[in-house]
C-alpha cells in the first residue's frame, strides 16, 4: 500500500506538492487563528512551516534543497521553483490600480525608496560584519532585507549560492514576522492614524503580508492605503536588487 | 477565455525576462536584470491598456487572478526547498539583520508622520471611509 502511495506522489510530483503546500496553509490558517488570534498572519506560518520542513528535509537527506531531496517531495521542486515562483510575482501586479497609486503622491514613493534602500542597507552591513564579504552574498542577504520575495530573485539572477539564499530569505520572513507582530504594539509611536500615515508606513515597512496583516490589527480602514504602496515594494525591490544595488555594492568591494 | 489571461500573463513574463537579460547584458553584468520588475510594469500597463479598450473579460482576468493568488503557495513551496541546514550555521545574520531594518524603517515611519501638519488629510480628500 505504502509502495503504491509513494509511486503515485513520485510520478505526479507537482499535484502531489499542492496537495502537500496545500495541507501546511490549511494548517497555518488554523494555528493562526487559534493560538495567535489572527495576530500573526497564516501565511507567515506557512512560510515558517516551510522553513522548518527544508530544514528536516535536508539534515534528512544531506542535499542542499531542503524537501525537494527526498523523492517523494520531488515536485515541491518545480512548484517553488524559478519558473513557477516568477510567474506568480508577475500575477499579482495585475491587483495594482494605476489610479490609485498615484494618489499616494511624492510622500508614498519618497517611502518606498526610503523602504527600499535603508533595509538593504542595514541587510549588507550586518552581512559584511559576519564574514559574508563578496557582493554577490551581500547583495542577496540585503535584498533579504527588504522582503523575502526581492531576496531570492535578487540572488537568483546574481548567482547565489543556496545556503545564502535561504539566509535571505530567514532574513525577510523574520522582518515580517516582525512587522505583523509588533506593529498594533508601536501603532502609537508610529502615528498611524491618517491614510497618508498608513502609506508611509506601507512603503517603509515593506512586506504586504506584513502590512497587511500589521494595519489590519491596528486599525482596518487603513489597510487598502498600506497595502497599495506596499504592493510596489516587491517590483521595486526585484527592479532595484538585482541592477542598481549591485553596481553600488560591487563598486564598493 | 480563461487562456488569454494566463497568456498575457505569460508573454508579460517572458518579454520582461528578455528584456531584464538585454538590459543586463548592455550593462556588462551577464545577468538578469530586473526582469521580474519589467515584466510587472508591463502587465500593469497591459491591463490599463486592455481595460479601455474594453478588451478584457472577468473570465480572462481570472486567469491572472488565480495565479497572482498562488504566490504565497508558491513562496511556501520556495521555502520548503532552501538549504536551511546551511542558513543557520550562517547564525545570527538573519535575526540581526531583520531586527535592525525593522527598527530602522520603524523610527523613520514615526518621523515621517511627526512631519504631517494636523488635519492634512482633509485637504487632500484622503480621509477613510
Amino acid at each position: 500500500m505504502w509502495e503504491i502511495l509513494e509511486k503515485a506522489a513520485k510520478e505526479n510530483g507537482l499535484v502531489a506538492a499542492f496537495a502537500m503546500v496545500g495541507l501546511v496553509v490549511w494548517l497555518s490558517g488554523a494555528i493562526s487563528r487559534r493560538l495567535t488570534f489572527g495576530r500573526v498572519h497564516g501565511s507567515a506560518i506557512a512560510i515558517f512551516i516551510g522553513l522548518v520542513l527544508a530544514y528536516s528535509g535536508g539534515k534528512m537527506s544531506g542535499g542542499t534543497k531542503g524537501l525537494a531531496d527526498i523523492a517523494l517531495f520531488g515536485g515541491i521542486g518545480l512548484m517553488g521553483g524559478n519558473m513557477l515562483r516568477d510567474f506568480a510575482i508577475v500575477a499579482t501586479a495585475f491587483e495594482v490600480q494605476a489610479t490609485e497609486a498615484r494618489r499616494a503622491g511624492w510622500i508614498g514613493a519618497v517611502a518606498l525608496m526610503l523602504g527600499t534602500v535603508l533595509p538593504f542597507i542595514v541587510g549588507v552591513s550586518v552581512a559584511r560584519a559576519f564574514g559574508y564579504s563578496d557582493a554577490v552574498s551581500m547583495t542577496t542577504i540585503g535584498a533579504g532585507a527588504i522582503t523575502y520575495i526581492v531576496g531570492p530573485v535578487t540572488g537568483a539572477a546574481i548567482g547565489a549560492s543556496s545556503d545564502v539564499m535561504a539566509l535571505s530569505i530567514a532574513t525577510g520572513v523574520i522582518k515580517a514576522i516582525l512587522v505583523m507582530v509588533t506593529t498594533p504594539m508601536a501603532a502609537k509611536f508610529l502615528r498611524l492614524k491618517t491614510p497618508r500615515s498608513a502609506m508611509v508606513f506601507g512603503g517603509l515597512a515593506g512586506t504586504v503580508s506584513g502590512v497587511s496583516a500589521g494595519l489590519a490589527a491596528t486599525d482596518r480602514r487603513l489597510v487598502p492605503y498600506g497595502a497599495l504602496v506596499a504592493t510596489f515594494h516587491t517590483g521595486i525591490g526585484c527592479l532595484l536588487g538585482p541592477s542598481v544595488l549591485y553596481a553600488i555594492v560591487r563598486a564598493m568591494t | 477565455m480563461i487562456i488569454y489571461g494566463t497568456a498575457l500573463l505569460a508573454v508579460c513574463h517572458l518579454l520582461g525576462i528578455v528584456l531584464g537579460d538585454l538590459l543586463g547584458h548592455a550593462l556588462g553584468m551577464h545577468t538578469n536584470v530586473g526582469g521580474v520588475g519589467i515584466a510587472m510594469l508591463m502587465l500593469i500597463v497591459a491591463r490599463l491598456y486592455l481595460q479601455r479598450q474594453d478588451g478584457l473579460t472577468p473570465a480572462s482576468e481570472s486567469g491572472v487572478h488565480y495565479w497572482g493568488a498562488l504566490y504565497i503557495p508558491i513562496v511556501v513551496a520556495m521555502a520548503m526547498q532552501q538549504n536551511v541546514v546551511a542558513a543557520l550555521r550562517g547564525g545570527p545574520v538573519a535575526v540581526i539583520a531583520a531586527v535592525g531594518s525593522v527598527l530602522l524603517c520603524g523610527l523613520v515611519v514615526s518621523f515621517i508622520n511627526r512631519l504631517e501638519p494636523e488635519g492634512a488629510e482633509s485637504e487632500t480628500g484622503d480621509q477613510p471611509k
